[in-house]
């Protein structure tokens, strides 16, 4: 049980979700990838929080702060989902060029 | 290394093959719905992690919320969104599958081997036997408490924002007279942006 363990989890955690945001389609996926990689940041405050700093959790409290915000990013993020759902009819990332030119 | 050592070093190498397997899953699975469960036994297993990791509150609000609330929202949007579509396969998709991949194993290699390379310094104190959601509650009330409020009006801002994005749009001024019209749903006929067939279901 060395804080290397969870760190090098939590980097792959953070790779695998650079790769679903870049390569997804689905517009909901791409949410997916985002929360994937905010629980790897997670993963590294509560390794450090254990092992570097475990008589005064901060870790834990940037923990539960980004859990917060998370939560509302998802809710934000999927409202966003639906409406561009309902003027495009499509979910499909390559077709939302609104902004593009 | 004894018993507990064990068990502990088992748990987490369990924990991280299922957390590594279903994060694969949900980036690497066609059906979106497959990945969306998939992303629940994610969270769970990071849950799990932070047992290991001493913070028992912490875990009991990544269950609550990423698999109570986020998960849950993210299956209700998939239903919502639920349109049975193959995506128009892009040219030469491959190269940014093919350069992203490699992106992302540099990344983890690098981040690997600073890992390793650096020397941390452990803090000697062993973590406090009556857990450490005391402390958390003296942080979130002395020093951190300027960020705590702040966050609850985050929340109450998100709340009215999603609301508000997802809602449709009504039309107040024409009272509905027949049968049909009282029984469905108010909402504003409009052409789709961007694309030339309007839409046939209401």
């Amino acid at each position: 049980m060395q804080l290397q363990y969870f760190l090098i989890l939590a980097a792959a955690l953070f790779c695998i979700g650079i790769y679903g945001l870049i390569n997804s389609r689905n517009a909901v996926r791409v949410l997916m990838s985002v929360e994937l990689m905010l629980n790897a940041v997670n993963l590294n405050l509560m390794a450090f929080s254990s092992y570097l700093d475990s008589l005064a959790v901060k870790g834990q409290v940037f923990t539960v702060f980004v859990i917060a915000i998370a939560a509302a990013e998802a809710a934000v993020g999927l409202a966003i989902v639906l409406a561009i759902y309902r003027n495009r009819d499509t979910v499909d990332m390559e077709q939302f060029n609104l902004l593009k030119w | 290394m004894n018993l507990a050592e064990g068990v502990q070093l088992v748990s987490l190498g369990l924990l991280s093959l299922t957390m590594i397997g279903a994060a694969l899953g949900v980036v690497l699975i066609a059906n979106v719905v497959y990945s969306a469960f998939l992303l629940g036994g994610t969270f769970i297993s990071v849950a799990g992690i932070y047992l290991l990791l001493n913070g028992d509150f912490v875990a009991t609000a990544q269950v609550l919320i990423y698999v109570g609330a986020v998960n849950v929202l993210i299956l209700f949007a998939i239903m919502l969104v639920n349109k049975q579509q193959d995506f128009i396969p892009m040219p030469r998709s491959w190269v940014r599958k093919a350069s992203t991949g490699v992106v992302c194993v540099g990344l983890f290699a690098l981040l690997s081997t600073m890992v390793i390379a650096t020397p941390w310094s452990l803090s000697p104190q062993p973590a406090s036997a009556k857990g450490a959601i005391v402390e958390i509650g003296k942080h979130f009330f002395s020093d951190f408490l300027l960020p705590f409020e702040l966050a609850s009006i985050l929340l109450l801002m998100a709340l009215v924002g999603a609301v508000i994005l997802a809602r449709r749009e009504f039309l107040p001024d024409e009272a509905a007279t027949d049968l049909e019209s009282v029984l469905t749903l108010p909402e504003r006929p409009r052409e789709l942006a961007g694309t030339s067939t309007p839409r046939s279901d209401g």
